[in-house]
């Protein structure tokens, strides 16, 4: 009725034609333009869902490098690619002269999104209080728009796992591609794994003079006896709710969060990501996992290398933490960390590299350098920043590799991908070329200024 | 009798050389690198170059050079050798590093707690690391007397210190020392100051205090020095901490500042044009790409990481293109660890800059002949030259690449860090457990 009314109202009706004009007129008038002010060449792009990369070094990852090629890209995906590939006229053309594709980065580890300032607490959010949260979601809290995701960006990540820690189960860690204008629209896996600390070869985290420190260490025995116990808990916690549902008669637990919330991962659905750090610990989570038949990816192993047959046999893939680190233990050596990678990929280990990082996360080609420096093949390094971390969060059908029919994340480099001079000029994520500007390149943009004023 | 004795202590000294493992024999300092590539930093890189080193010193660089007798022989085919990599900020063989309890300390002094036996100094060698620049840390405004130390590990710390270095005094500006970080337990105090008003204040106060300070002494002398000195003529009280000051004011400190921001940058460098005190560099300096006209004004460079940033709000700013930005603006930048860890790949954080526009030979600069410039040692060392110290590193590949890896580190002449030994040493012990 109100509306109506308004609507009959004889002002309302004058404004409505008026509207009704002059937004016809901008049709008109703006219809034009992009004739006016474009090339021919570029409207007849808008107009095609296809797009090459010619003349280009192409990495594939996935088989024999071409020297020279093309990549065609339909929308979000690879079409083809090759070096005798027929294209057809009229698309829009990125001439790769100079350049080597290589299949987007993915960040194995990261707290991309969760941590901005790590000093300042108001920008962090990775770290919930208590000791279990298996109820936490990295996703529910990525800050989509953080100043950390155009910079690793730009170096040439396009996916990330973003992770949260601190206590025995940090919480549900999420896979993201490095563009989207909400957190949602970033998500590849919404919940991709339950992270899981284990205590570290050094004990327990300590406080800084006895601030903030978090309680006494529990041995990794402890630590598994009490998951074993969550686990049966939330078993015994779905039969009972299941019994009480065929039986009204049955007593039907009360709601446990915890027990609710670890039900995926005692189906076998949600991987449990292990950070491990000794070899005795290492062992002792194989025979827990083996036994509570749950998924499982370790991370961080700094001695992984010194049981890696026995990870390998037992088929569990390895996330490298940062490399910039010490040993654990000054008898492993002082090359431990950066020999471990490739021990593990030596003995068969699935591995994958990650920054560990917001800040640095751009860094993550340079751990998979610096492995390679002490003894990784480079063509395993670079898969275990690409391929590998692909297959072990289950997205390899779509990314990792350059593939006809894969998501078209593609890299274009002026050198090879992990040198620490390389420049990456264009950034292709899921066929869309992305803004390779940041923080970095704004800020000095706008204090060059003044140098240019003068 | 005294012949038969000095023949027998001789027979016993012939005997002990031959017992003796082969290296002893060798006289220390004497060493001859062949084939190498190497990267002078003073001029182009030299393929296939030789280089004689005895007594600790550079003697010839060059082809076909010979090794005298005595001389340790080093095959490096397909390596570069590198100028011994210098860190202009470390906190690294210290027993104490913050004096914090208070927020005026040029009193203490770093080399009355040299620990030479920080596993750190082997750390940083197994990254080509030859000098540090050790300091006090930032915990308040003047923190205390910093030392330059070689990184000569297994030799007790006075062999370390380098006395040729500059004497430098650390400072400290912003949210450190105004500890914006820290939590306040009930009943601590706030320590004063706060703010970054206060932290120029406090050290506008001391420095006129120790003014004043030295005008007392000069009074006295010229009293005592006069022809009827007064008879109970006694002198002013010494006091360590203004003593300190005035020896910055005299110039014969260096002061160098821990600062992040620009305006505390700009107003730091106020302060030393208005009491006259030398500054060596600025570090950190995460701003000093919007401040280089201001710099360049006053002829200080800047020590500062590459791209390690957004830690704290002062250094949410701080972008990768700084210390390349600022070296094309002419300004003098060194690459600092700051860390126990990040120094023995401080090779790799000086090769990201290439990424941000410099070269790869200015890049090496960062880490090597900028850093003994901003010490001033570079008479010394920094540069591979014909009279300077032999402190070199070998890497397998070019140093400012992410594949290169560390295979010797040299400080005069000596060998202290030699990975092909530690590997072999390491294949010597599995055999030992394997047999047993």
């Amino acid at each position: 009725m109100f509306v109506r009314k308004i609507i009959s109202s004889s002002r309302v009706q004058q404004l409505l034609i008026f509207l009704l004009i002059y937004g016809l007129n901008l049709q008109l008038i703006s219809r034009p333009l992009p004739e006016s002010f474009c090339s021919n060449q570029e409207s007849q792009e808008e107009a095609s869902d296809l797009m090459a990369i010619v003349n280009v070094r192409i990495i594939p990852v996935a088989g024999p490098e071409i020297p020279s090629g093309t990549i065609l890209i339909e929308k979000e995906r690879i079409k083809a690619l090759g070096s005798n590939l027929e294209i057809p006229s009229g698309l829009r053309k990125i001439d790769g002269r100079g350049l080597t594709a290589y299949p987007g980065m993915i960040d194995s580890f990261s707290s991309l999104g969760l941590v901005e300032i790590s000093g300042v607490s108001a920008t962090v959010d990775n770290r919930e209080t208590g000791r279990l949260n298996p109820q936490v979601k990295a996703i529910e809290a990525l800050k989509y728009d953080s100043m950390h995701i155009p910079i690793a960006r730009a170096n040439g990540i396009v996916a990330a796992m973003v992770a949260p820690s601190g206590g025995l189960i940090a919480g549900q860690s999420t896979l993201v591609k490095l563009d989207g204008w909400t957190n949602r629209e970033m998500v590849i896996r919404e919940s991709l794994a339950l992270v899981v600390e284990l205590p570290g070869i050094r004990g327990g985290r300590r406080g800084f003079m006895g601030i903030g420190g978090q309680e006494p260490a529990v041995s990794t025995e402890k630590a598994l006896s009490e998951l074993k116990e969550l686990f049966n808990k939330s078993r015994m916690y779905e039969k009972r709710r299941e019994a009480a549902a065929r039986n009204l008669l049955l007593p039907r637990p009360d709601f446990d969060e915890t027990s609710h919330c670890l039900l995926p991962v005692v189906k076998g659905e949600l991987p449990v990501i292990f950070a491990v750090h000794s070899d005795k610990d290492i062992l002792q989570v194989i025979k827990f996992v083996q036994e509570e038949k749950i998924k499982a990816i370790f991370y961080q192993v700094e001695q992984g290398f010194k049981v890696a047959e026995e990870i390998s046999r037992a088929g569990i893939p390895c996330i490298m933490g940062s490399l910039y680190g010490l040993p654990p233990v000054w008898e492993d050596g002082y090359d431990s960390l950066f020999l471990n990678p490739g021990l593990l990929n030596k003995a068969g280990v699935k591995i994958a590299f990650s920054s560990s990082s917001s800040s640095a996360a751009k860094d993550l080609p340079y751990h998979a350098a610096k492995a390679v420096a002490f003894g990784l093949d480079r063509l395993e390094a670079l898969k275990a920043v690409t391929i590998y971390p692909a297959e072990i969060f289950g997205v390899d059908k779509l990314m990792g590799s350059l593939e006809p029919g894969k998501l078209a994340n593609i890299v274009l480099a002026d050198g090879d991908l992990l040198e620490l001079g390389t420049r990456i000029e264009k950034v292709f994520i899921e066929g869309r070329e992305v803004d390779l500007n940041n923080r970095y390149t704004e800020l000095l943009e706008r204090f060059k200024k003044r140098e240019e004023e003068k | 009798m005294k012949v038969v004795i000095s023949r027998t202590i001789l027979f016993i000294i012939f005997v002990l050389a031959l017992l003796a493992p082969e290296s002893y024999l060798l006289a220390a300092g004497n060493l001859l690198i062949k084939n190498a590539t190497i990267l002078p930093v003073s001029g182009p890189p030299i393929p296939g170059g030789e280089v004689l080193i005895i007594d600790g010193i550079i003697k010839q660089i060059g082809k076909n050079l010979s090794a005298p007798a005595g001389a340790r022989v080093i095959e490096a085919s397909g390596k570069y050798l590198i100028p011994g990599i210098i860190d202009t900020h470390t906190h690294l063989a210290l027993s104490g590093t913050n004096e914090g309890t208070d927020a005026i300390t040029p009193e203490v002094r770093m080399a009355d707690v040299i620990n030479a036996d920080d596993p750190a100094i082997f750390t940083a060698l197994t990254g080509g690391v030859t000098m540090v620049h050790t300091m006090h840390g930032s915990a308040n405004v003047i923190g205390g007397v910093n030392v330059v130390l070689k990184l000569k590990w297994g030799q007790p710390s006075e062999k370390l210190v380098v006395k040729e270095a500059f004497p430098t005094l650390k400072f400290a500006l912003g949210e450190n020392v105004k500890q914006s970080n820290r939590v306040l337990l009930p009943g601590r105090p706030q320590r004063y100051p706060a703010t970054r008003m206060g932290a120029n204040a406090i050290i506008r106060r001391e420095l006129l205090r120790a003014k004043d300070y030295m005008t007392q002494w000069e009074r006295y002398e010229k009293l005592k020095n006069s022809k009827n000195p007064p008879r109970n003529l006694l002198p002013p009280r010494k006091d360590l901490r203004l003593e300190t000051l005035a020896d910055l004011l005299r110039g014969k400190l260096y002061a160098r500042t821990h600062a992040y921001v620009a305006t505390e940058m700009v107003e730091f460098l106020r302060l030393a044009k208005e009491f006259g005190f030398k500054v060596a560099a600025l570090e950190h300096a995460w701003e000093a790409y919007k401040i280089t006209d201001e710099l360049l004004a006053a002829g200080v460079g800047i020590s500062v990481f590459i791209d390690s940033w957004a830690y704290k709000m002062e250094a949410a700013e701080g972008i990768a293109y700084n210390a390349a930005y600022c070296t094309r603006r002419g300004i003098l930048v060194s690459i600092n660890s700051d860390s126990s860890e990040r120094v023995r790949r401080l090779f790799n954080e000086a090769g990201k800059a290439v990424k941000y526009g410099l070269t790869q030979d200015e890049a090496l600069k960062m880490i090597t002949i900028n850093a003994a410039r901003q010490l001033g040692v570079d008479h010394l060392v920094g540069s591979i030259e014909v009279g300077k110290q032999a402190d070199l590193a070998l890497f397998d590949q070019h140093p400012m690449s992410a594949y290169t890896r560390c295979e010797m580190t040299i400080i005069e002449g000596d060998v202290y860090f030699d990975r092909q030994q530690i590997l072999k040493n390491r294949e010597e012990a599995a055999a030992r457990k394997g047999g047993n």
